[in-house]
């Protein structure tokens, strides 16, 4: 009998060979992908979790008031620049009683961040009844001393070619085994502007700038995408014109976002002379930007609120603007939410076209409105990144990681909005 | 009796008319804000494209072959002129856009084509948003990640195989934003191959085929146009981006195919032509708006194809 099985034949071995082979090409292509992304994302993390803590040492510093405040005015002008450096000295000469040299007390403040006397300053100004006493407070360590502690720098390398010389690492040895030198939340981080010093910078002004932006763009954005999509999905008829409009909204949504910064410099900063830098002109491009996702969003949504409403609606005698502003917008408006937190995410991630309008400054002043001058998150990440200063690599890794969790929930919530408010019909 | 009712009526039935009138008149006016906001690319390009256009002949813009856009501050300065032949920008872009096209291709397509036929519903859930959350992570985040890890692994890599490569790269950034794009191919081509009937499929079994040779002899090509445009605007996507090539491309414009070389962009040049120091109409700031201009044109037409591409393949199947 001859063995007609097809399963014998080597011509369809080879084939399901291939088949075999042919499923372990996609599976190896989704694993590429998704191990980059968790390789880039464990790489960002690892070098960003450092900042979150920063080194402070502990001092007795006596606030004596002929430095600080000779005329006795409290006046918070004076008790904010005053000389505090001094104190500092006199401080860690307590600490180090054994240092006498001149030299060696200048190299032994420079453990400090040159930004504590400004921390000081801030500290007196918030208790003025601190000054004629004496009181145990931490301060911020420099950046070199920092890195240290978090085992960026070599102990075992070379002096020459280390950043932190012998006598330092000495004194950092001698106040660990006091207790004196400790790694603490880093409040700096949330609670400043940018510096130039890596110890002092913080995100809260790129943190508030994102915030006045985004608020500008919804402001903007939310009104205008909902009109145009119930003008193209629940009035318009078919014309010319909607199509014009419905061909320009697709190609916006695929056009360079660099080319939107370029629009906002020489119509929003040449004709109309708004201010630059500021939050109201970067709301404004990031509006013009997220308007295309926020159409088609809200188009889906109106377009899945079923046409026996509408009829309901005109047979109770409502006219077309009542029937649709009583009763479709409603019960479009959680999918046209979802669609405009999904747009603002958006534009919380987009760097170029704010660098056109100038939102690139070095700012170290919190904004308090959106006619101030600002950065944003994404900006301020790229300004940091290209710091030579070795200690922002750590902080970059940081804002990014707080960029990401702003995005996260952002997603989330609108998820969360989606399952909780969406009608299946 | 009857008179004042129907007064009454006649006005309210006016008032109606009139909010309907105004509701109306707000609802076509902003959607006209799409229709500005193209009018307002394209004239401010323009007119500040024609500008430069009246200092720098438009020919040596197109077809010069070098870039140096530095005026120099004394007439009798060496390179006093300035070069602004957009042809290395171009070169630099397209060579960029290639390397992460050749990553995004293989990668997009065949993720695509295993989400959509081989992945059990389970699978799919979990993976396409992960995929998706490739394109969601903002760009900067890239070119940092690009600049500060990749750069470094390629150059030690290569110096270990006796390559010198320098510490911005063509490759880095490429490569980097190839999985950028990604998401981009797979979740559109992932649309169309579901949107290619299962009779088709069903056929092809029935003629005894397996689901490899499905997929490759009916599926793929039936997809191909919807593929086509998920390629054409994801190279549009690779054009206009800016933040990886500025923070891992380099500036320096070379005349060069060599992907180990530091290349620069037409967008890096933007994003240094138009931050810091800048006079406004000085050729150097104007050239910034010709390239944005040429830009926009490059990925205008691409977009335009591929949305066409797509509404024709739409209606074939409908």
């Amino acid at each position: 009998m001859t063995d007609y099985t097809l399963t014998t034949s080597p011509s369809l071995k080879r084939r399901h060979a291939k088949e075999t082979r042919f499923k372990w090409y996609g599976r190896i292509a989704i694993l590429i992908a998704l191990s980059f992304l968790a390789f880039m994302f464990s790489a960002i993390i690892f070098r960003g979790a450092g900042a979150f803590q920063q080194t402070k040492i502990s001092l007795e510093v006596t606030f004596t008031q002929d430095i600080i405040d000779p005329n006795g005015e409290r006046d918070p002008q004076v008790l904010a620049s005053a000389n505090y450096r001094p104190l500092l000295i006199r401080a860690l000469s307590k600490t180090f009683p054994e240092i006498t040299a001149r030299r060696d007390k200048k190299h032994l403040y420079k453990l400090l961040s040159s930004g504590a006397v400004f921390e000081m300053g801030k500290m007196v100004n918030h208790n003025p009844n601190m000054i004629g006493t004496t009181q145990t407070i931490w301060l911020p360590a420099s950046s070199e001393v920092d890195l240290f502690m978090k085992g960026k720098i070599d102990a075992n390398l070379d002096e020459s070619q280390r950043r932190l010389d012998d006598k330092k690492m000495s004194y950092i040895e001698t106040l660990k085994q006091s207790g004196l030198i400790k790694k603490k939340f880093n409040t700096a981080f949330f609670s400043h502007g940018d510096s130039r010093e890596p110890e002092m910078a913080g995100i809260l002004g790129a943190a508030l700038g994102s915030f006045f932006s985004l608020l500008v763009c919804f402001v903007i954005a939310f009104p205008l995408g909902i009109l145009t999509a119930v003008y193209l999905e629940e009035y318009a008829k078919k014309t010319k014109l909607t199509d014009v409009i419905e061909v320009n909204i697709n190609n916006l949504a695929a056009v360079p976002s660099i080319v939107f910064g370029l629009l906002g410099l020489s119509i929003f900063l040449g004709v109309f002379h708004i201010p630059r830098s500021t939050p109201l002109v970067g709301g404004m491009v990031l509006a013009l930007m997220t308007l295309p996702t926020i159409i088609i969003a809200a188009r889906a949504s109106l377009r899945s609120v079923p046409y026996t409403i509408r009829e309901a609606a005109y047979g109770l005698g409502a006219s077309k603007t009542q029937a649709t502003f009583h009763h479709v917008l409603p019960l479009a408006m959680p999918g046209m939410l979802t669609g405009t937190i999904l747009g603002m995410a958006q534009a919380l991630g987009e760097t170029a076209p704010l660098l056109m309008i100038g939102m690139v400054a070095f700012i170290v002043d919190i904004p308090h409105g959106v006619t101030d001058a600002a950065t944003s998150l994404p900006v301020q990440i790229f300004l940091w990144a290209d710091s030579p200063e070795k200690g922002f690599v750590e902080r970059t890794s940081a804002a990014i990681i707080v960029l990401l969790a702003f995005l996260i929930l952002m997603n989330l919530l609108a998820v969360v909005l989606r399952k909780k408010l969406e009608r299946r019909w | 009796m009857g008179r004042p009712v129907d007064l009454k009526l006649r006005h309210a039935r006016r008032s109606t008319q009139i909010k309907e009138f105004v509701i109306q008149f707000f609802l076509i006016a902003s959607s006209l804000v799409a229709i500005l906001t193209t009018i307002g690319i394209v004239v401010s390009l323009a007119f500040e494209a024609f500008k430069f256009f009246e200092k720098i002949p438009i020919s040596d813009f197109l077809f010069g072959l070098k870039w140096s856009p530095q005026t120099a501050i004394r007439a009798d300065q060496v390179g006093a002129s300035g070069a602004f032949g957009v042809i290395p920008l171009l070169t630099g872009t397209l060579l960029i856009s290639f390397i992460a096209m050749t990553v995004a291709t293989p990668l997009g397509l065949l993720s695509a084509v295993y989400l959509a036929e081989y992945a059990q519903p389970k699978t799919r859930t979990l993976v396409k948003p992960l995929l998706e959350l490739l394109a969601g992570i903002p760009t900067v985040v890239y070119g940092f990640f690009a600049a500060l890890v990749i750069a470094p692994i390629i150059r030690n890599t290569g110096s270990g195989m006796g390559f010198e490569i320098s510490s911005e790269s063509a490759l880095a950034a490429g490569l980097v934003m190839g999985i950028m794009l990604v998401p981009f191919i797979s979740s559109l081509s992932d649309d169309v191959i579901n949107a290619v009937p299962q009779t088709m499929r069903d056929a092809s079994f029935g003629l005894g085929a397996t689901h490899a040779e499905t997929i490759t002899k009916v599926v793929l090509p039936a997809a191909t146009p919807g593929i086509m445009s998920s390629l054409l605007l994801a190279i549009s996507r690779a054009i206009g981006e800016t933040m990886i090539v500025v923070m891992a491309a380099g500036l320096a414009a070379k005349l060069s195919l060599n992907p180990l070389e530091a290349v620069t962009t037409m967008t890096v040049q933007i994003v240094t032509l138009l931050t810091g120091d800048q006079e406004f109409d000085s050729a150097k700031t104007l050239a910034a708006f010709a390239i944005a201009l040429f830009l926009f044109t490059l990925t205008l037409g691409l977009n335009i194809v591929a949305l066409k591409i797509v509404d024709k393949y739409k209606k074939q199947y409908d």
